[in-house]
């Protein structure tokens, strides 16, 4: 048995998908009152596309399966949505999502690694999650299992010297097997990350670094499958997807506004917000 | 360096090579257990396990963050994961991703912090792990280990090994007198040894400090005075018992380190003896100060970590235990 996800989603069908995750990010961090609704929005359609799609291997009635595929939320922040993707797969209940930030809750603020099923690593302090994944690899490597990694960068964490240690040392071990994908949505917290701190030109970075480099529109789940699809056959490099995305997606003021980083909806604006998502 | 010659002990390989042997013995006798290094296995002595075993062996660069990165993901992987670099690189570049990583996470992982202490010498402070006890001590999942000898450093990282969940062991370049009998010494997580009886007062050790500790107590028996001396190997969990039942049976307790007095090991036994049974105290470490480049006599000397130093301190108590 290779995956025991039953159903195979057509494009309409994952569409759907990305915007049910968006309604349920938003619930979750206006009903905790805190949270980070846009740097989760803008990555709805990347997970998406890996845990619908087709692309990871995973068993939800047995999270921690040893030759399970792992997918490493590195932007920790993006929590609500690693948490509405894992309900939604089938890890557990989607009623524990409204306890998001609630004291006794295994579902915190940021990913804690082991707290439920499915979360991987824990992640919040930017920068650590690629490292994650390439002892993931190298651990398969041992253990004979021939699983993938997927990573989930943040742009404003590539900030982070860590991030190119782990890009160095991937490209360093030849691990193959492990595919980051970048969530360029171009804001940092405290502003836009051309002002803050630039970061291009990152795809040549990333190729001096060893790795292959695909781009994709980061909201087009066919794209963004298609490209997961052919980062498979990198021979023996490391693949990296830099995806262009927006951050806040799916709600016009939400994407107009970059304080919303740290921010949930209050309830009037989530009421609009609903509306405006509903219409996708 | 002279530890141990006044209690009549031998002086062991130096700690480092011991750990080095000891880490390849648990690789032959574990397969899950894999090696991280930062680039410092020659000195760490972790490079016997690249000879021996290179497929589970992997020199990660000088590039701390990622060493515990990888590390933790190995762990991830139903691996046990010894992650060692100098105490002082690790820690210090690394704390955070210890800190997620590794303790908030809870996982399998081992950290070496080699080079602990001031007796490495002539390399002088950049080098030097003195935080390294009060640094792991920020990290409420972590085990903390400090062998005293040789046997008891292999002893520790067997007993590191099959402990399930986080444990810092910190190893050192200088030799340290054989204390306990190379079979089987006693060694148990978080249950300190008696390695000297007495009941006048007591001395509460670890690592290079309990030769010194056997050495005071050897010069203190020429006065008549009997100390007992505690093999604390175990920072966390602390021996609550032992501790407590050396301030009380003796009255008098005397803490000595190769660390900084701030968030050390004595600090520790401190906040134990004051809420099961407050004695005189006194404590033998580094006062807040960056130690320097020199040979490690004379820095133990300049910086007050010879068994002279805690002989006069044990004789402080003593009077003030008797009022």
């Amino acid at each position: 048995m290779a995956n025991q996800q039953a159903e195979i989603y057509n494009l309409e069908q994952l569409n759907a998908i990305a915007r049910d995750l968006r309604l349920d990010i938003l619930d979750m961090t206006t009903r905790a009152g805190s949270g980070h609704p846009s740097s989760s929005f803008s990555a709805v359609e990347i997970l998406t596309a890996i845990y619908f799609g087709g692309i990871l291997n995973f068993r939800p009635d047995d999270p921690w399966w040893p030759g399970r595929d792992r997918f490493i939320m590195s932007k920790g922040h993006a929590a609500p949505l690693l948490y509405a993707v894992l309900a939604r797969a089938g890890y557990f209940d989607r009623e524990l999502l409204w306890k998001l930030r609630q004291v006794d809750s295994p579902v915190q603020g940021h990913p804690i690694q082991g707290m439920l099923p499915g979360v991987e690593a824990t992640t919040g302090s930017l920068g650590q999650g690629l490292s994650l994944g390439l002892g993931h690899v190298l651990g398969g490597r041992i253990n004979q299992l021939p699983y993938r990694v997927f990573v989930l960068l943040g742009d404003g964490e590539c900030e982070a010297g860590q991030v190119w240690e782990a890009a160095m040392a991937a490209a360093h071990f030849k691990a193959h097997h492990l595919t980051a994908i970048l969530d360029y949505n171009k804001y940092q917290e405290t502003g836009p990350i051309s002002r803050e701190m630039a970061l291009e030109p990152l795809v040549q970075k990333w190729e001096s670094f060893g790795w292959w480099v695909l781009e994709v529109d980061g909201h087009d789940i066919s794209q963004l499958m298609g490209a997961l699809d052919k980062i498979k056959d990198t021979n023996d490099k490391p693949g990296i997807i830099i995806a262009h995305t927006i951050k806040g997606k799916g709600v016009s003021f939400v994407e107009q506004d970059f304080t919303f980083h740290g921010r949930a909806l209050n309830p009037e604006q989530a009421a609009k917000a609903r509306e405006e998502i509903s219409w996708q | 360096m002279a530890v141990g010659t006044k209690a009549g002990l031998e002086i062991g390989k130096p700690m480092r090579d011991v750990f080095g042997d000891a880490l390849l013995a648990v690789c032959e006798e574990n397969p899950r257990v894999v090696v991280l290094d930062g680039d410092l296995g020659n000195s760490t002595k972790a490079e016997y396990v690249r000879q021996k075993f290179p497929d589970r062996f992997f020199n990660i660069g000088i590039a701390e963050s990622n060493l515990v990165g990888v590390g933790a993901g190995l762990a991830a992987c139903d691996l046990i994961p010894w992650i060692t670099s100098f105490s002082s690189f690790l820690l210090c570049n690394a704390y955070d991703q210890i800190r997620l990583a590794v303790a908030l996470s809870n996982i399998n992982a081992k950290i070496l912090g080699s080079h602990g202490g001031i007796t490495l010498g002539k390399d002088g402070p950049t080098q030097m792990g003195i935080d390294d006890l009060a640094l792991m001590g920020g990290l409420p999942t972590m085990t903390i280990l400090v062998p005293s000898d040789p046997a008891s450093m292999h002893a520790a990282v067997r007993a590191a090994t099959d402990h399930i969940g986080p444990v810092f062991l910190r190893s050192s370049r200088v030799p340290m007198p054989q204390i306990y009998p190379a079979e089987n010494p006693p060694f148990e997580i978080g249950r300190a040894n008696i390695v000297r009886q007495g009941d006048d007062l007591s001395i509460i050790a670890c690592g290079l400090m309990v030769g010194m500790a056997l050495d005071a107590a050897a010069d203190l028996e020429k006065d008549g005075i009997q100390a007992r001396v505690l093999d604390l190997h175990t920072i966390r969990p602390l021996d609550r018992q032992a501790i407590s039942a050396a301030a009380r049976e003796t009255g008098a307790v005397v803490t000595a380190e190769e660390h900084l007095l701030q968030g050390g090991m004595g600090s520790n036994v401190a906040r134990l003896v004051a809420e099961e049974h407050p004695v005189p105290m006194r404590f033998i470490g580094l006062e807040d100060v960056f130690v320097e480049s020199a040979a490690p006599d004379d820095l133990l000397k300049k910086y007050r970590l010879t068994s002279d130093d805690i002989a006069t301190a044990a004789r402080e108590v003593f009077r003030a235990k008797q009022g």
